[in-house]
């Protein structure tokens, strides 16, 4: 019985311990609880709420883009697409294999669909493809139970109904980079289906255009679906912008070059500044970059030995020949080393040392005047200017017309162009300045490049009586711009009666007995074109040439003739309309680019773009 | 002396209303009853609330658990004590038969299907360990306790279920077995200095064990001690567990209202985690309110246990309590964060149905201990 008891009493403690562990298992278990629930619950409490609630971001209908007169340019369309949201899916390249059997979609855009899916949060949509027809959305919809995270739904695509007619100015939008991604804050990016832009105003005036996402909280369940919206804050649409352009005038522009290889012309308001055509060809479709151009089309394009993707109003630079002759009058004007009726004589060329500096007629002009030499294009007669005035001198005064340096139009890319002085040369070559080159820059060759938009705007400030006017696209930007008598701009300070000289032989260039552009005379009744050839060299020519007459041949390579250049403006006696064209190889300036200024001038002068009134935010096209 | 020796005067047989006398009601009609309630609400609400697919066909096993309860009450405790080894023997067929289905299979199988129902072996086998072990005790003198010999053979009791169910594999469950048993020993009088030297040995055996278990198992106890390491892998169930718990704070976030469990963040919200659900839903005043039923299953089965005259009665009814408090124990830990995720169900209320008849088969048996607390249980079979 005492061994029984020991027993009884060793089962009754170790069941008494057992039972006091038990205790202390849930009482620490409550400890636990408390500490979870009650110490950390509001952390908690937050932490389930970020689970649940989703913020979903809607990406607002971009700002469209208008012509002068509210004609539209570039717009947005509706289109449906498939995406797929990788969470979704057991397997994201089965999905997209199963759907590539239903539509087509290049090898190429899977991957890049694969990449995007991974490189983005789970949940977040992908777009396969855009622009789905009818057909293909049907087919898909059938076959959805089969393609686990796939999703039909419509959009908004950028759509561009010129095609290449604005390319070079519209640009275009395309999917947001991984160097944009990482450069930018706005939410609006991580969207797949958002379209930022690339180039030309879509990138300038992006901000403007983009618009502000809209918010929506969302509740989803674990997987990602939606449950219900909890609260909706509208997004802002992009604002629509309105070019200073004018649709008819630039198509008919773009025309007209469109038998040029390489070409490009300016047509500007002399008062506002206003652009209002700029075409340069060939041109591109921007269509396909909105959804990402093919890397194949891209390099075809970027090898294209015309350049088809360059802008050439604003990044193509040129010697400006003979269309700087103005400037090298205007400033040996100004400082006063020439009068208005001085005179040189031409014997076909200049002697500098051992080196003949030759006028482009052989035999030479004779004894010229300023107007006359302006007329005929007289380089020796520029040559002696330029070596009187020096080359400082006409650097200033190119300065003051808005060459060598950006005009700071509103599209992004513009190149500066480039006017020589002493001391560039010295910083570039590290070379001292040529006497020589004095006499090459007063006709506008050897260092002396400008963009057709340069040339414009400088033949603006000549017609206008020397105000700075400087080109615009878009209405808001500038200030000055909205006066249309054009007194808003600053003076370069300039005389008149300088002035005034020099558009004497502008108008002899065209109207005058011996001018070079005779056959650009207007047929238009009282209205009369002032203007000047440009016939510059790409190449040098050698003296064999020159005695052969082989530069003169027009067998030469494309890539070697002479660039063609004629700026003008009308009406002479009202100044309203700058042209400047440029035909690159075209050869002479007077043959091959003024009969296209002089049609362009026509065509505006009907046109009158800049004489009916700008449309008004109401939207009532006056006139 | 001798003579006044109440055990002589000890009925041998009891009527039935002497039976219904000695039933603990509030047992019987309070806490038991609270379990299958709060299970059928958790249930009810883990289906978005609804009864399909899970809550009514919880009430239907605890209505029946709930009979075959009462019903393993009345039955002599003299019975479960003449048949325990042959109850052990039956569950060792079945566990074999579980990895013998599972190796033709060629996958994991832990249940056996019989029609339409479907058996878990393993919850079985802790029943059977738990009489076995009491019967084998019962046998022994307390000099006996101590000998190599007797300490082999209850280590050979519970390695073999164990081993079939690691085998199966089913780790979890293989612990929870070996946990059991030595609890059972320990209940016995077996020496704390065995215990401490099992405890060494099992330390220096983890790496060994290491290298042999599954990746998914490993990767199991990777994650508990590091759950951030794979937030959307194997750590999410951890973490959305506490994220759950926290969430329903003190008074809860209102049944039916549990964004984390309603809107599928929490996994297996209906067996393993069902706790988690409850205590988003409930806070931490309904999490404590099923720790205090809980306790409360443990201190009868204490009080069952002291009061009961023979050893084999104590043991069974500190055992079935001892089952329970490590199911409950283990799962709440593991919601909690604080052990590593095994399939281990909360007694009661996840959904289960070999867990459900198991757990209230326990209960029986702890209540026939009780009602036959006086009876005289034999040494040996045959001795009466």
């Amino acid at each position: 019985m005492e061994i029984e008891s020991d027993r009884q009493r060793l089962l009754t403690r170790r069941a008494l311990v057992v039972g006091g562990v038990q205790l202390a298992l849930f009482g620490t278990l409550a400890a636990r609880l408390w500490h979870l629930q009650v110490e950390e619950g509001a952390r908690y409490a937050g932490l389930a709420e970020d689970n649940r609630v989703n913020l979903e971001l809607t990406v607002p209908p971009r700002g469209r883009i208008l012509d002068r007169r509210g004609r539209p340019l570039a717009v947005n369309a509706p289109t449906y697409r498939v995406r797929v949201i990788r969470e979704r899916t057991p397997n994201l390249r089965r999905t997209l294999e199963d759907l590539a059997r239903l539509i087509p979609i290049s090898p190429h855009r899977l991957e890049e669909v694969e990449r995007q899916a991974y490189a983005r949060m789970p949940f977040v949509p992908v777009v396969v493809r855009d622009d789905l027809t009818w057909e293909e959305v049907a087919r898909i919809a059938v076959q959805t139970p089969e393609l686990p995270g796939i999703v039909l739904d419509s959009g908004l695509v950028r759509r561009y109904p010129h095609g290449p007619l604005l390319a070079h100015i519209l640009g275009y939008v395309g999917p947001v980079s991984e160097r944009e991604l990482a450069a930018g804050s706005d939410a609006l990016l991580q969207l797949p289906e958002f379209r930022i832009g690339k180039s030309g105003i879509e990138k300038a005036y992006d901000p403007v255009l983009r618009g502000r996402a809209g918010r929506s909280r969302v509740e989803v369940n674990a997987f990602g679906r939606r449950i219900r919206e909890l609260h909706r804050e509208e997004g802002q649409p992009g604002e629509d912008i309105e070019l200073s352009l004018d649709l008819e005038l630039q198509a008919w522009c773009f025309d007209r070059l469109a038998s040029e290889k390489a070409a490009a012309a300016v047509v500007l308001d002399v008062r506002t500044g206003a652009v209002l055509a700029a075409v340069s060809v060939p041109a591109f479709d921007p269509q396909p970059f909105t959804n990402g151009i093919d890397p194949t089309t891209w390099k075809t394009l970027l090898e294209n030995p015309l350049h088809p993707l360059v802008d050439k109003c604003i990044r193509g630079e040129y010697p400006p020949g003979s269309t700087f002759k103005m400037i090298t009058a205007l400033a040996a004007l100004e400082a006063n080393v020439v009068g208005p009726n001085y005179e040189v004589y031409c014997p076909g060329f200049v002697a500098l040392g051992n080196t003949r500096f030759y006028c482009w007629k052989e035999g030479g002009h004779g004894t010229l005047s300023l107007v006359e030499a302006i007329a005929q294009s007289c380089d020796v007669y520029f040559y002696d200017l330029a070596r009187r005035v020096g080359v400082d001198a006409i650097a200033a005064m190119a300065a003051r017309f808005g060459l060598g340096a950006r005009l700071g139009i509103d599209l992004p890319g513009e190149k500066p162009g480039n006017v020589p002085t002493r001391e560039w040369k010295k910083r570039r070559f590290g070379s001292p300045w040529q006497k020589g080159e004095t006499l090459v820059t007063g006709i506008g060759q050897g260092y002396v490049l400008a963009t057709p938009l340069q040339l414009a705007v400088m033949t603006a400030r000549l017609a206008n009586g020397g105000r700075a006017v400087s080109p615009w696209l878009v209405r808001r930007a500038r200030a000055e711009a909205m006066d249309p008598t054009g007194v808003a701009w600053p003076s370069i300070g300039v005389s008149e009666a300088s002035l005034r000289s020099v558009l004497q032989g502008m108008w002899e260039v065209v109207n005058g007995r011996r001018g070079t552009a005779r056959g650009a005379r207007l047929d238009l009744p009282g209205v009369e074109l002032a203007g000047k050839t440009g016939t510059s060299q790409v190449r040098r020519i050698t003296r064999a040439e020159r005695l052969t007459g082989a530069h003169k041949r027009t067998d030469i390579p494309w890539e070697e003739r002479d660039h063609a250049l004629f700026v003008c403006f009308a009406p002479f006696a009202s100044p309203r309309y700058a042209v400047a064209v440029v035909v690159e190889h075209g050869g002479s300036g007077a043959r091959a680019a003024a009969p296209i200024a002089k049609d362009i001038m026509t065509r505006t002068l009907e046109i009158d773009p800049s004489g009916r009134p700008l449309v008004e935010r109401s939207g009532q096209v006056a006139g | 002396m001798a003579a006044f020796e109440p055990v002589l005067l000890r009925p041998q047989e009891l009527s039935l209303s002497e039976k219904l006398s000695l039933l603990n009601w509030p047992f019987v009609l309070l806490v038991v009853p609270a379990f299958g309630i709060i299970g059928y609400l958790v249930l009810y609400s883990a289906a978005g609330g609804a009864h399909e697919p899970w809550a009514w066909r919880h009430a239907l096993r605890f209505a029946l658990g709930y009979a075959v309860m009462l019903g393993v009450a009345f039955v002599d405790i003299r019975f479960w004590h003449r048949w325990a080894h042959v109850f052990y023997g039956l569950v060792i067929v079945l566990l074999l038969a579980v990895d013998i289905v599972g190796s033709i299979n060629k996958g994991a199988q832990r249940w056996l299907a019989f029609g339409p129902f479907q058996l878990q072996p393993s919850e079985l086998a802790k029943l059977a360990l738990v009489l076995m072990l009491a019967r084998f005790y019962h046998g022994l003198r307390l000099e006996d306790v101590g000998r190599p010999i007797h300490l082999i053979v209850p280590l050979a009791l519970i390695g073999l279920p164990a081993a079939l169910t690691v085998a199966q594999p089913d780790l979890g469950t293989g612990v929870l077995i070996v946990a059991l048993g030595g609890g059972l020993m320990f209940l016995a009088g077996v020496r704390i200095w065995k215990f401490v030297l099992a405890g060494g040995l099992l330390a220096a055996a983890v790496p060994l064990v290491w290298t042999r278990l599954h990746d998914y198992q490993r990767e199991r106890v990777l994650t508990f001690l590091d759950p951030e390491r794979d937030p959307l892998g194997a750590g999410y169930h951890i973490i959305q567990s506490k994220i759950a718990l926290g969430a329903g704070g003190l008074a809860g976030r209102g049944f039916l209202h549990g964004t984390q469990a309603q809107l599928d963040f929490l996994p297996e919200k209906q067996t393993d985690f069902a706790f988690t659900l409850l205590a988003e839903e409930t806070g931490f005043v309904g999490a404590a309110t099923v720790l205090t039923l809980c306790l409360m299953v443990a201190f009868v089965a204490l009080r069952i246990s002291l009061r009961a005259t023979s050893d084999f009665g104590r043991l069974v009814a500190m055992g079935v309590g001892l089952n329970f408090s490590i199911h409950a124990v283990v799962n709440i830990a593991m919601v909690t964060g604080l052990v590593p995720v095994v399939g281990v169900p909360l007694p009661l209320i996840s959904y289960g149905g070999t867990a459900m008849l198991t757990t209230l088969f326990g209960f029986g048996l702890m209540l026939s201990a009780d009602i036959h607390r006086a009876l005289r249980v034999p040494r040996h079979p045959g001795e009466l």
